[in-house]
């Protein structure tokens, strides 16, 4: 009986730590995929490496904002540690913080997509108020890992 | 015996005088202050924003006009103790608005106060020393226009040994220097320009260079980064070594300083973010220049 107890505690450990490390490398994917990929090329057109484009903005913005709606669910007790993860302790200790940030992308994308600027001097605020979300979360919320 | 008793007093006594004398406050010379009241208040924000003054002087988070509010702000836990950045605005009682140019000059250069005491180099005079005076004289022309705080400074949560300032004489002694880190072929302007942002003003190496067990920056490993002094993570390595950003070109790490964004997108994150956006206020002749530097630092791999 004992040996069964310890064996379900151990598949029941072995799952959650799984299902942590999945927590972690989906979240990792989606911001370095999904938000870094669609900052790449709204900072290319911003800085005048490829000509600006209404309709490749506004996806970018989309597909930022598409990952604000599921990202903040991929930080469930006990995926603090566990992979390689640069998340910060404070995201825990503060989660209404964390999810605050998270909103506000959210805002900020959904804003800049009914915008939809037509031109590069239109975009360039929208830009700006968009891209000051990555670091107003991540002074708080990341660590310097490498 | 009594002999032997007599010379161990004298020898104590002897020990106890050079020890008075090596670790004396030094204060500049009185030509090197000469000016430190004639500075230019319109240049000196400039050294404003690339000393990072307001990052550990404002409060905790402030953005905007805030950041000119210097009453006091960051708590800085190290492994020697808890240091409480004080009032540097320009209040006569709680803040330094009594202060002469010429104090002012011997605390950034020398890191000696007023009272002839040695300052904790939690200050980092250490990088402040390779200044030119007259950036000094700018910066406290400027620093003179900014808003009264009336806030009366925390005092500094540290064990015993280190309480007793006089030490810091010695230690003053091995690391407190105006030379040059990195060796520069005279003549490239921009290069000089560089080393002068980041040795001097920026003041990067105090934290991207690892400090040694009396916490005296270790030259040879220079900006090639370490565990990171408070909290967990790490200073990333500057230099193109192993570990470091030798992938990233000169326009990728000026496009960093200016933006927050590294060449994959990812954002500048933690107490860089300050920096960061210091380094933005910046003429962007002067972010090339850092930028040129660091790419031209010698390369360490990372330990």
């Amino acid at each position: 009986m004992r040996k069964f107890l310890y064996a379900i505690a151990a598949v029941g450990l072995l799952v959650s730590g799984v299902a942590h490390a999945d927590a972690i490398s989906d979240r990792k994917a989606l911001m370095k995929e999904k938000v870094g990929a669609s900052m790449g090329v709204l900072a290319k057109m911003a800085k005048g490496e490829m000509d600006y484009d209404t309709a490749a903005a506004v996806a970018a913005f989309q597909t930022m904002n598409d990952v604000t709606k599921t990202f903040g669910d991929l930080f469930p007790a006990g995926s603090e540690t566990g992979g390689d993860t640069t998340a910060s302790p404070k995201i825990w200790e503060d989660m209404d913080g964390f999810k605050a940030k998270l909103a506000k992308f959210g805002e900020d994308t959904a804003a800049a997509v009914a915008a939809a600027p037509a031109d590069k001097d239109a975009f360039m605020p929208v830009f700006g108020q968009v891209a000051g979300n990555c670091k107003a979360c991540h002074e708080m919320y990341r660590v310097q890992k490498n | 015996m009594k002999r032997l008793a007599a010379a161990l007093v004298i020898m104590a006594i002897a020990a106890a005088v050079i020890f008075w004398v090596l670790t004396m406050p030094q204060r500049l010379d009185a030509t090197v202050t000469a000016n430190a009241d004639a500075g230019d208040a319109a240049r000196g924000e400039r050294m404003f924003n690339a000393g990072g003054c307001a990052s550990c002087h404002a409060a905790k988070g402030a953005k905007g006009d805030d950041r000119l509010k210097l009453g006091g702000g960051l708590a800085l836990e190290t492994p020697f103790g808890t240091f409480h950045a004080p009032n540097i605005s320009p209040d006569r009682q709680t803040g330094i608005g009594a202060w002469s140019g010429a104090d002012f000059m011997n605390a950034m250069l020398r890191g000696v106060s007023p009272e002839g005491e040695h300052f904790y180099p939690a200050f980092p005079y250490t990088s402040y020393a390779r200044m030119q005076p007259e950036d000094i004289a700018d910066l406290w022309a400027y620093m003179k226009t900014l808003p009264v705080v009336e806030q009366a400074n925390l005092d500094h949560q540290l064990p015993l040994p280190f309480r007793m300032r006089r030490g810091l004489g010695l230690w003053k002694m091995l690391f407190l220097s105006d030379q040059p880190v990195v060796a520069i072929a005279s003549g490239d302007d921009q290069l000089v320009l560089g080393r002068y942002l980041v040795e001097g003003p920026g003041h990067c190496g105090e934290c991207h260079t690892p400090r040694n067990l009396i916490g005296g920056p270790d030259t040879s490993r220079w900006l090639s980064g370490g565990p990171a002094p408070e909290g967990n993570g790490k200073i990333p390595n500057l230099t193109a070594g192993a570990g470091g950003i030798g992938s990233w070109s000169v326009k990728d790490i000026a496009y960093y300083l200016e933006s927050g964004f590294t060449p994959e997108f990812d954002a500048v994150g933690g107490t860089m973010v300050e920096v960061q956006e210091n380094m933005a206020r910046l003429p962007a002749s002067d972010r090339d220049a850092i930028a040129a530097y660091v790419k031209a630092l010698p390369a360490l791999d990372s330990q």
